[in-house]
């Protein structure tokens, strides 16, 4: 077993992850609240990744990544390094690869709260912010817990755009994917098939986590006991 | 004094309103799709006009013309509608002191205290928003609409789900708050009796208009009789 592959993959699925969060949700609240007439073209581009083939998204990465574009050269000056082939670059590209996994739960959990709640928050002076925060988040946990369990197993398992963008680098862009690929191109069934049990036992056991909450994965609004919070925290 | 000067559309039903809103209490009559709820969300800003402009107390807070349309929460105006709409996570007491964030704790608490006073609800500050009846939920939602103090409230039937002697406690204690603290209320009702119950200024609606505007009875004189008619005959 590739330890090193397996720690590298998790490491990059939680930092992947927590940064779709932050990006998911203010996504998602104006996807399903805003008025904006650019609001379909945005839905049609953060969906964009899920039709794509991970080699194309990969290759167009690479390059845009690369010392050519003024993207690249400012991503180096700013990481200090040049993204391509260096785990910062898997980060990169897999935020953009799981982008749909984390906003679409998120935009149906948001687009299911009862839009009256939504019309008394505005009605009490709640900016936009703190609806999102105080209203909508509270109510669409069932559908967070289904965006961030999608999102960590959706970049565990990728394959193309890593390939693409990080080369396999041991230590620093080589994940359980690249792994399992290299050991069935080495005729290595063995460990190859231990390498896909543990990413299926492991995707197997994130998944029944999120069928154990009645509601996550159909993206309803949660209602977890009653709390007494500081609507104004 | 709310001004208005608006054209809605939705579909097969429209809604033409030109008239100011000058009493204390305005209730706003007619039948189930007439364009009393409209007429509301239009005035709190849930909702825009597709041409008009709506001024509240002076202040312009939708003109079409010049694509302004001030926030809900930003027209200090209270809404309560049929519905309630607590929030299902949030306490009682967390629900009224939603709209409160300007407030210190002190003044909030006894804010809070106050309104839950109002509408008779202290006893119900701990309890959760899922656990009430639907007289309470209204309750509660009217005592949060009150409680940032707004200057203008618009109340969608809020108290349907009350029965009668309790509907017109709150009500009169209601109104005698209201016109303590000058705040102009809007009432929307499609029951004669409620409309004729308070020496409001009436406003008929009809199929998206304006069909009369002034005392109740005058206005709802002919509705008055037709009541009457009806008791007697029970």
């Amino acid at each position: 077993m590739d330890w090193q592959a397996s720690a590298l993959t998790l490491k990059l699925a939680t930092i992947t992850t927590a940064i779709l969060l932050c990006i998911a949700i203010p996504l998602a609240a104006w996807l399903a609240l805003g008025r904006s007439r650019w609001r379909l073209l945005a839905e049609a581009v953060t969906v964009l990744p899920l039709v794509l083939p991970p080699t194309v998204l990969g290759f167009y990465l690479l390059v845009a990544l690369g010392p050519r574009t003024g993207f690249g050269r400012a991503m180096t000056a700013l990481f200090g390094h040049p993204l391509a082939f260096s785990f910062s670059g898997l980060v990169v590209g897999s935020v953009i690869y799981s982008l749909p996994f984390a906003v679409q739960p998120i935009v149906a959990g948001f687009g299911a709260v009862d839009s009256s709640l939504i019309d008394a928050a505005r009605m009490l002076g709640a900016s936009p912010a703190r609806l999102v925060r105080t209203v909508l988040v509270p109510l669409a946990s069932r559908s967070l817990l289904a965006a961030a369990i999608l999102s960590f197993l959706h970049t565990m398992g990728e394959f193309g755009v890593v390939l693409m963008l990080g080369g396999d680098i041991p230590g620093a862009t080589r994940t359980l994917s690249l792994v399992l690929f290299n050991q069935v191109e080495n005729f290595n069934y063995a460990s190859a098939n231990r390498t896909a049990g543990l990413l299926l036992i492991f995707c197997v056991a994130a998944l029944t986590v999120v069928y154990a909450r009645p509601g996550t994965l159909a993206a309803g609004p949660a209602i977890d006991g009653d709390r007494r919070v500081n609507p104004h925290g | 004094m709310v001004e208005l000067q608006l054209k809605v559309r939705r579909g097969s039903f429209s809604l033409e309103i030109d008239c100011k809103f000058a009493a204390l209490w305005t209730v706003a009559f007619g039948t189930s799709g007439a364009g009393k709820s409209t007429l509301l969300r239009m005035i709190a800003g849930l909702d825009r006009p597709d041409s008009g402009r709506i001024a509240i107390h002076g202040k312009c807070v939708t003109d079409t013309e010049v694509g302004l349309s001030l926030m809900p929460g930003k027209r200090s105006t209270g809404f309560v509608a049929q519905q309630s709409a607590l929030f299902p996570h949030l306490s009682v007491h967390a629900n009224v002191a939603y709209g409160l964030a300007n407030l210190n704790e002190a003044d909030r608490l006894k804010r809070i205290s106050e309104m839950l006073e109002l509408v008779g609800a202290q006893h119900l500050a701990d309890r959760s928003s899922r656990s009430l009846s639907g007289g309470e939920r209204q309750r509660i939602s009217l005592a949060r609409s009150l409680a940032p103090m707004p200057r203008l409230l618009l109340l969608d039937e809020p108290l349907s789900a009350l029965d009668a002697d309790a509907r017109d406690i709150v009500l009169t204690r209601l109104q005698g708050w209201l016109m303590e603290k000058q705040i102009q209320t809007i009432l929307v009702t499609h029951d004669a009796a409620d409309a004729l119950a308070t020496e409001a200024e009436v406003a008929i609606l009809q199929e998206g208009k304006l069909a009369a505007l002034g005392p109740a009875r005058i206005v709802l004189a002919t509705e008055r009789q037709r009541l009457l008619e009806r008791l007697r005959s029970n």
